[in-house]
């Protein structure tokens, strides 16, 4: 099956959305952004067509005769299985490179004793995070991973009397070359297999269908790479596109009646005007400061010790907002920490550091030249519930507008909109003849 | 105005130079070893600003012009600016301070080495003429007492209704001859001669003509010229210390019959890096330039194929291609009119008008505007414009944020990344298609 892929290389993540030759969307693959920007490049890839093959084996499956609820739940249970024998292939890599350490190789018994026990801790842990209805802090191998190891390293630092700190060295070290490894893309139908056979009461139809999925061939005919590493990926300037083309045109494709994107990521804002073909007519983006971006929140986060996704459910529990208004990042922490120390609730001034947020891209989508029709929002911290509620607010205050489009896939916006041009290109169609799903 | 360009860390190959920039490099360097030398000679030195500027006036009396704005992004291209500010600042000036003046005050505090690595006298005189720049008095109020010199005031009518009337010029040319002409005289020990202004001012109409010719050469496809990168040092002589010299005349001359040849052979600008190949895109430009990182800024556009034809910011020091031209008959009521008609006097309507026009004469993709941090006086309405140029054209617009002098503010993968999203913009509007 010929492929176009589109790349949406982030700050904090890095997504991949393929297209089969109608243009329809076949996957999904997102991954956090590390040091080496090739590799996670391909990680996204490939968990795009790790998406793609399971699309197949729910086709498969509906063709086989089962109803959509049927498909549905066995494709979460053997999605789940298989993310556990993902999980476990990689643990199994880091575990080796932990092995490999000089700092372990060389030290005495202590070190390497008590990294014995983390394996066999984190190696039971790994059925527990999987199990079903668990809840897991991320998707992303280094957070799941770290979400068991640390609270492990404190524990048996304090029991066997090794230094915590050198079991953090050792994660962090490990970790670096893990995520630098290329993705395995043979281990799909072993991974696959392994995810089956685990399955205590596996619907027949599945092993064939799944058998079947793994085997189709796929290939990459067409690559657009665009965010904010998109200089270092590894395609040619003519195959590279700025997020602001690809958000408006990603926005476009999901909302086709879409006028105003708004996109906050990591690190930049941007909002965006566009026509009624998706084409980029204005925009602006957040200069000089990235207070109000998405890594705003993730520092908020780490001043709270929750994670950036507990953030928003937090924040919708408050009755009454403090008001925040400090533009700097930093001294939004300070001013976290000086409410806290006044007694205020935390999902207060929570919800009003969300607000914060959004009083920062309201004021850029002004600039912009406003709200007039309809508006999509895009970007990881759509999925914010706290954030949604605050843009919600203030755009009905503003603008009088009550429906705002929050797409669940909006992270992949600009990497929709990269794909797009991909496939555009390939195809060479006019906008007004091509329709998306 | 400009004539190194910026030396960066990467330390880039050595820039192309055509005759008339070195040229002009000559002319520069004589007027700075004349004010370095002129403790000895006994020559006086006049400070003022680029707008409104009364350099035929200030010549004809054999005072020497000081340029501050110049020296503050001479020093910036020279890599001097972030110590030369972080001195000023140590002295209790804020950050939001326009960097042009906590340049300037930190190249003071450290010696007063001017461009050329020569020192620069003290001012005899600070002659203000004021034309839209509040930043302006107070920058001549702190000279004052940092050097203790005297001060000309001359108040400039902000052009508020987007005209010049008899009682703006009258009361222009009153002070002229009631406050400016009498401190020239005191402070030069010699009489006004309105005949050597006359034949200043004749031969500042002939470089104007010549300037103009080079400025609207970009109207051709391709533009032989860049008229904001390239275009600043055009109007570096007639900007600052040399209009209505015979210098600049020739000067003028000579460019002028350089960009005709180029117009003749259907070249395309040069630039630092060598001659720019294609033109893709056609852009006008407001607002001044960010010179701390000239050089990388400059190729931003080159890499992209994107020539800039026409821009507002070498209409700061004097506006000549609606017809304005020194006029010899009436010596101080064409000064006055000159001053009035600064691009920084004039109105927002007005520069409203002016950048459509130059969108639809010069036939450009769009507007572009490099908003200056430090700088409230041109950026104050620059969005309002954007969107009433982007209405009346047709054409998209583009917004990025740098400084003048101030590195830090200078955020080169930013700026880059916006750049190519417009580029990208414009060329997936041309093409309806997604390009």
């Amino acid at each position: 099956m010929n492929y176009s892929v589109g790349i949406d290389l982030g700050s904090t993540t890095t997504k991949a959305v393929i297209l089969d030759e109608d243009g329809k969307v076949l996957g999904r693959g997102i991954t956090n952004s590390r040091s080496n920007y090739e590799v996670a490049c391909d990680v996204a890839v490939s968990e795009a067509l790790v998406d793609a093959r399971f699309a197949l084996v729910s086709s498969s499956l509906g063709r086989a005769g089962l109803t959509e609820t049927e498909r549905d739940a066995a494709l979460a249970d053997l999605e789940l299985r298989f993310r556990e024998q993902q999980y476990r292939a990689q643990l199994r890599a880091f575990e080796e490179r932990v092995d490999a350490l000089p700092d372990v190789t060389r030290s005495g018994n202590g070190l390497a004793s008590a990294l014995g026990e983390m394996k066999e801790r984190l190696d039971d842990a790994a059925t527990k995070l999987f199990a079903p209805g668990a809840t897991r802090a991320s998707d992303f191998f280094r957070d799941l991973l770290a979400s068991q190891y640390h609270p492990f390293a404190e524990e048996i630092a304090k029991e066997r009397n090794v230094d915590f700190n050198r079991l953090l060295g050792v994660f962090d070290k490990a970790i670096l070359q893990v995520e630098n490894l290329p993705p395995d893309t043979t281990s799909f139908s072993s991974h696959l297999g392994a995810a089956i056979a685990s399955l205590a009461d596996a619907n027949p139809a599945l092993g064939e269908a799944a058998a079947a999925a793994a085997a189709v061939p796929m290939d990459q005919v067409a690559s657009v790479g665009t965010g904010y590493g998109r200089a270092t990926l590894p395609f040619p300037k003519e195959q590279i596109r700025s997020e602001i083309l690809c958000h408006g045109l990603g926005a476009h494709a999901m909302y086709e009646h879409t006028r105003t994107v708004l996109d906050i990521g990591g690190q930049d804002t941007k909002a965006i005007q566009v026509d009624e073909h998706g084409i980029v007519t204005s925009f602006q983006m957040n200069d000089r400061c990235a207070a109000g971006c998405g890594r705003y929140l993730g520092y908020i986060a780490d001043e709270m010790n929750l994670a950036v996704q507990e953030l928003g459910p937090l924040a919708c529990k408050s009755t009454r907002a403090v008001r925040i208004n400090s533009t700097c990042t930093v001294f939004a922490g300070a001013e976290l920490r000086e409410r806290l120390s006044l007694g205020e609730k935390r999902e207060d001034i929570l919800a009003g550091l969300h607000r914060a947020i959004i009083l920062r891209a309201m004021s850029l989508l002004a600039r912009s030249g406003g709200i007039t029709e309809e508006f999509t929002w895009t970007g990881g911290v759509a999925n914010n519930p706290a954030a949604v509620r605050a843009l919600r607010e203030l755009v009905k205050e503003n603008y009088g507008l009550e429906h705002i489009n929050i797409s669940p896939n909006s992270i992949y916006t600009g990497a929709l909109g990269a794909a797009l041009f991909a496939w555009r290109e390939r195809h060479r169609k006019p906008v007004a003849e091509e329709v998306m799903s | 105005m400009t004539l190194m360009p910026g030396q960066t860390a990467a330390a880039p190959p050595p820039a192309h130079k055509d005759d008339s920039q070195l040229r002009q490099k000559r002319m520069i360097g004589e007027h700075y070893d004349r004010l370095a030398n002129s403790p000895r000679t006994g020559e006086k030195c006049v400070y003022t600003f680029v707008p409104g500027n009364l350099t035929e006036l200030v010549r004809s009396f054999d005072l020497l012009p000081v340029l501050p704005e110049i020296n503050a992004l001479q020093s910036a291209m020279r890599g001097k600016s972030r110590e030369y500010i972080a001195l000023a600042e140590k002295a209790g000036h804020s950050e939001d301070v326009c960097t042009y003046v906590k340049c300037d005050l930190g190249m003071m505090k450290s010696g007063n080495i001017g461009p050329t690595g020569k020192y620069l006298p003290n001012p005899d005189l600070l002659l203000l003429s004021y034309t839209g720049c509040f930043t302006f008095m107070k920058w001549f109020e702190i000279l004052k007492q940092e050097y203790r010199a005297p001060v000309a005031m001359l108040h400039v009518p902000y052009q508020g209704d987007g005209v010049i009337t008899d009682s703006m010029r009258e009361y222009v040319v009153k002070q002229l001859k009631e406050k400016v002409i009498p401190k020239l005289e005191e402070i030069s020990g010699r009489r006004y001669d309105e005949d050597r202004l006359r034949e200043m001012l004749a031969r500042s109409a002939q470089a104007e003509d010549d300037l103009v010719a080079v400025l609207e050469s970009a109207k051709h496809r391709p533009s032989p010229i860049d008229a904001y990168f390239g275009g600043v040092y055009y109007i570096g002589p007639i900007f600052t210390a040399f209009r209505g010299t015979q210098d600049a005349v020739e000067y003028y001359r000579l460019l002028r019959s350089e960009v005709e040849e180029r117009v003749r052979r259907k070249l395309g600008p040069v630039t630092p890096d060598g001659e720019m190949k294609e033109e893709k895109f056609r852009i006008v430009v407001e607002g001044p330039p960010n010179w701390t990182d000239f050089r990388a800024f400059w190729k931003m556009f080159v890499d992209e194929g994107a020539v800039v034809v026409a821009s507002t910011y070498t209409k700061v020091g004097g506006v000549y291609d609606t017809g304005f031209r020194h006029d010899p008959d009436r010596p101080l009521e064409t000064l006055a009119d000159y001053c009035m008609g600064c691009y920084t006097n004039m109105n927002l309507p007005s520069r409203v008008d002016m950048l459509t026009r130059y969108v639809q004469q010069y036939d450009a993709d769009g507007l572009l505007i490099n908003s200056i941090k430090s700088c409230n006086s041109f950026s104050a309405g620059q969005l309002m414009m954007l969107r009433e140029v982007e209405n009346r054209t047709g054409r998209p617009g583009g917004f990025i944020e740098s400084d003048l002098v101030d590195p830090r503010y200078f955020s080169a993968s930013n700026i880059k990344n916006r750049l190519e999203s417009y580029f990208q913009m414009i060329e997936q509007k041309r093409s309806g298609v997604g390009a």
